[in-house]
């Protein structure tokens, strides 16, 4: 019986944690993502932003393995995605039935279904575990809360555990501060920061140019191709703002540098940066 | 007192009735069980298909004089796995791909069934169940089919739950995704086919939804709600038998009557969630706010 679930890749700790090399992607049909070549050094924090349907989410998919490339390879410490569990893919909210029937606790468990295996149930450990991913995310007296009943930052604080839980060593965020207020945003950059001491390595999507500017070490520019990846400095300048976004773009000479307005966030709103 | 236990006692007196009853009860249990995930993945249209697609199956069994139990679970497992690959490989969507499967294979049941001179009762049968014609062998292959998918349910619990709730985290754990997602199917085909004996292929699908969208309101956990929905099931089976008994109505329509008056009720009164609590909290909300 279990043949049925193949033995995880071991790691090849001299390879980078995340390695994409010319990658291509057809989705319904389409040319979704061409030309993407890029690696992270472990511990890295990357924000991958461009407008809609810029290819972001269909990346992050194919990086977890969960959508085949059309060409190119993703190379996760050394080895193809579709062989490790070490790779957490945190969907946008939109995208999770928030009416299922299950607990906080519950959910953050199901990033420990394969370490458990089959035919066990969680032993005691593993609920050490998951208490553990919850204090880490400052959640634990909500552990038997209906994960319906939770607010949009501690929605996606839960996911943040159940990656913690999985003991995941490169985390894929889909949209994470999208929609959230300040203090939520700040508390998940406050654990985006102590995964990065233990090594983690985060890739997250957004809308926020502002965000993506400030709080990240790497960037990158993705409109169906890669347009520009590397330090925000780097990224940001006119010419590849102006690749990336077109016609939705204006870029206002600022006070400090170069103001820039998009028109393409999901929300309808306009972001400075 | 005692009169009460002698009206309780007299349908239990009749050797039929006593294999309808537990017939009725592991039907009851087991579909609410099996259903609890119908309802959680939206699977409702295609659980009333596969037990429409089921009927050739029983048929050809029913004509070769094979146990009805035989056919029919091939043929189930057969279109589960059909069903699941034309949706999978194909652009079609996969209502239509369950629908041009599921008429068809009604079609052909019910032309293989017109051969046949008994054409009209053998349809009642399979239609809405004989759950008075219950054998002492569907009994045995009932509860043992029905002890099997309790047993996988447990067994692949929380493999189950991570499908249900996040396909895509099943995927990244690497957990084996399309033998879960076929085992679901097949276990759907088996509960159907003991379920197609007692209340016929056109009502299983209330057997499936009903108790276990009922339970969805009362729980709040994945586990309760199977509980909650194998009880509903249970009782919903003794009352429709004894409804059946002794006001003469069809038994198979007579359990998920009952089963769909106990769901209002609960849509009605949930506590927290019913339609009347919910009334009654905005009528509230608004008397403060004004």
């Amino acid at each position: 019986m279990n043949q049925l679930i193949s033995r995880p890749a071991e790691h090849d700790r001299t390879a980078p944690p995340l390695e994409v090399e010319d990658l291509a992607v057809r989705y319904n049909g389409a040319q979704a993502l061409s030309g993407v070549s890029f690696a992270l050094p472990a511990g890295a924090r990357a924000a991958v932003v461009g407008p809609n349907g810029a290819g972001k989410t269909t990346l992050l998919k194919v990086i977890a393995g969960t959508l085949r490339p059309s060409s190119g390879s993703v190379r996760v410490y050394g080895h193809g995605p579709g062989g490790h569990v070490c790779i957490a893919y945190v969907p946008q909210r939109t995208q999770v039935d928030w009416s299922f029937p299950v607990t906080v606790a519950e959910v953050v468990m199901m990033g420990r279904a394969r370490k458990i295996g089959l035919f066990r149930w969680p032993s005691k450990g593993d609920w050490d575990f998951v208490h553990t991913a919850l204090e880490r995310v400052d959640m634990a007296e909500l552990d038997e809360r209906r994960i319906g009943e939770l607010s949009g930052g501690q929605q996606q604080r839960v996911f943040l555990a159940q990656a913690l839980a999985q003991e995941a060593e490169l985390i894929l965020l889909d949209e994470p501060l999208t929609g959230l207020d300040l203090p939520s945003q700040n508390a998940i950059f406050g654990l985006l920061d102590e995964l990065r001491r233990s090594q983690v390595t985060v890739m997250l999507t957004t809308h926020d140019l502002n965000l993506a500017a400030e709080r990240f070490d790497q960037v990158m520019l993705l409109n169906q191709r890669l347009i520009a990846f590397g330090p925000p400095s780097e990224v940001f300048t006119a010419a590849h703002l102006l690749q990336a976004y077109g016609d939705h773009v204006h870029l206002l000479p600022g006070a400090n540098g170069m103001m820039v307005l998009t028109d393409t966030c999901c929300e309808g709103g306009e972001e400075a940066a | 007192m005692s009169q009460v236990l002698a009206w309780l006692a007299e349908p239990l007196g009749y050797a039929f009735m006593l294999r309808g009853l537990l017939a009725s009860l592991i039907v009851g249990i087991i579909c609410p069980v099996l259903g609890t995930y119908v309802v959680l993945r939206g699977m409702a249209f295609f659980g009333d298909a596969l037990a429409h697609i089921i009927l050739p199956g029983v048929v050809v069994a029913f004509l070769l004089g094979w146990p009805l139990g035989v056919g029919a679970l091939v043929t189930g497992i057969l279109a589960a796995l059909v069903i699941g690959a034309i949706s999978r490989r194909t652009d079609i969507k996969e209502d239509a791909a369950i629908g041009v499967v599921f008429a068809g294979a009604f079609a052909l049941g019910i032309a293989l069934l017109s051969l046949q001179r008994s054409y009209a009762v053998d349809l009642t049968h399979l239609l809405f169940g004989n759950l008075l014609g219950v054998s002492d062998a569907d009994l045995w292959l009932a509860s043992g089919l029905g002890f099997l998918v309790l047993l996988t349910v447990l067994a692949f619990y929380k493999e189950f739950l991570v499908l249900c709730f996040d396909p895509v985290l099943a995927a990244t754990l690497r957990l084996p995704v399309n033998f879960l997602q076929n085992l679901l199917l097949v276990l759907l085909a088996v509960v159907i086919v003991v379920s197609i004996q007692a209340v016929g292929v056109a009502l299983v699908l209330a057997m499936l939804v009903t108790p276990a969208s009922a339970a969805y309101l009362l729980t709040r956990r994945l586990p309760a709600m199977m509980l909650a929905g194998a009880g509903i099931g249970a009782l919903s089976a003794v009352l429709g038998l004894y409804l059946s008994f002794y006001w003469n109505v069809a038994s198979g329509p007579a359990i998920v009557l009952i089963e769909t008056a106990i769901f209002f009720l609960v849509f009605a009164l949930a506590p927290g969630r019913g339609f009347v609590w919910s009334w009654a909290r905005r009528r509230q909300e608004r008397s403060s706010t004004a």
